[in-house]
């Protein structure tokens, strides 16, 4: 079998991947950046929608060629429509603010690690890997169809929802059925939305998740729904679910799809554990997607960085107490906020259309200066005292 | 038994992550199911958006 050395090889080229080679990179390492497909970015795997106020810790500069739409605000709707909350993109925090061109801004992420000195490797699936004494020292890559042995004193696993090289180093990312939302979306043309905002709506339409609609551009937007697997019995209800929801709905009706994207994400909290011996895990691979929101795009290039980073003061050493310095880093950015949205989704999975609907309702008619749950909740307690005793656990 | 109707398939991986044996494989367009190691829990089933997955065991 062949062999290759790097300090760093890197699974998967999305934007976690691709961030952390170019920081790994940056740092002087020799870094290895592997990509399962044939192209980078394709085929898409995701509703596009970011907020702005990350990119910057990203080291991501806005750029038209990967930027697809603006948005000035979210939208949120009652499961009978009759009552919207309309949140401005400061208030709104994380899910507005860009929809992407995914195709391209994945191959940007990759450029920008190329450019620091990465090596890239397309056709290259990751389907093993190396261990010695339980330390974790490289990938066995089948590269174009030939196996190969890459050796590496850190592996960074950005292989996404699968986490699959987590898993084959012994890290447990295993998902239980309440956290794996399964989605659909049709990137739909000729189309009559408000392209200024992104649409979410709530309830029956899609239990355990929600339905969006993300403008693309005019007439044009990523349509589609995410339902958490605990409320699936058939196979292939996912698919009637969206199906349904647009024949109900004339403005989308009319319209045609020209893409059809699949997947999963994970709502979990953070897993017990996201690195050991010479393995760091960074974004939907160490299930770093916003239980509530199910958006995982800016925490996979800022868990991205820090793993680059963290990469480089440690590879004299890539021991799991060394690399517990990067798992810290993400806990004391995400946990508290992933342990809260956790709870309020497992919350609003259990919640009717018509309590949704009377909360929507309540909500909607406040004028809100600022997201928080104590203001939310006091919207609410105002117009039904009674409704906020289903919330009480999350005050 | 189990089968992926590849004219079903968008070979997204949601199968894949959701395995709860790490058992199922997504190679470029292909998914392998290794079921020598399947538990028969029926999630890569339910959590296909477009249900490509079958199993003669599997009943609704």
């Amino acid at each position: 079998m062949k062999e290759y050395e790097y300090d760093v090889v890197v699974v998967g080229a999305g934007p976690g991947g691709s961030t952390a080679a170019r920081y790994s990179a940056k740092h002087g390492l020799r870094t290895l950046l592997l990509e399962k497909k044939a192209e980078i970015g394709v085929p898409v795997r995701c509703a596009e929608g970011i907020s702005k106020n990350w990119m910057d810790e990203a080291g991501i500069e806005p750029n038209k060629w990967f930027i697809d739409a603006e948005i000035d605000g979210a939208k949120i709707y009652s499961p009978n429509e009759q009552h919207v909350i309309t949140l401005s993109a400061e208030m709104a925090g994380n899910e507005v603010g860009y929809v992407l061109n995914r195709e391209n801004f994945d191959k940007y992420l990759a450029k920008l690690a190329a450019e620091e000195g990465a090596d890239i490797w397309l056709k290259s699936p990751a389907v093993d890997v190396i261990k010695e004494d339980r330390k974790v020292k490289g990938v066995i890559v089948r590269k174009f169809g030939e196996n190969v042995r890459v050796n590496a004193k850190i592996v960074i696993a950005a292989d996404g929802f699968e986490s699959q090289v987590a898993r084959w180093a012994g890290i447990n990312t295993t998902l239980s059925e309440r956290d794996i939302v399964t989605c659909i979306q049709y990137r739909m043309v000729n189309i009559d939305i408000d392209e200024k905002y992104t649409h979410f709506f709530l309830g029956s339409c899609a239990p355990g998740g929600y339905v969006w609609i993300f403008p693309k551009g005019k007439n044009e937007a990523n349509v589609g729904l995410g339902i958490a697997l605990s409320k699936l019995k058939r196979r292939g209800e996912v698919k009637e679910y969206l199906d349904r929801f647009i024949e109900k709905h004339e403005y989308l009706k009319r319209g045609q799809a020209v893409q059809v994207v699949t997947g999963a994400v994970s709502t979990c909290r953070i897993p017990k554990k996201i690195v050991g011996d010479g393995i760091m895990l960074v974004g939907d691979a160490a299930r770093l997607i916003d239980p509530i929101t199910g958006g995982g795009i800016a925490n996979a290039c800022r868990s991205g960085k820090y793993a680059g980073e963290i990469a480089a003061e440690c590879i004299d050493n890539p021991t799991e107490e060394c690399l517990r310095k990067y798992e810290e880093k993400v806990r004391n950015k995400w946990e508290k906020k992933f342990i809260r949205n956790w709870f309020a989704k497992e919350k609003l999975a259990q919640l009717s259309d018509e309590t949704l609907n009377k909360l929507v309702e309540a909500i909607s008619e406040v004028e809100l200066k600022e997201i928080s749950v104590y203001s939310l909740l006091s919207a609410v307690q105002r117009k039904y005292p009674d409704l906020i005793e289903e919330f009480e656990d999350l005050i | 038994m189990m089968e992926v109707d590849v004219a079903k398939c968008n070979y997204c991986g949601a199968c894949v992550g959701s395995c709860p044996k790490n058992c199922i494989f997504l190679n470029e367009v292909k998914v392998e199911i290794n079921e020598d190691e399947c538990i028969k829990c029926g999630f890569c089933i339910r959590v296909c958006p477009v249900g490509a997955i079958s199993a003669d065991w599997w009943s609704e």
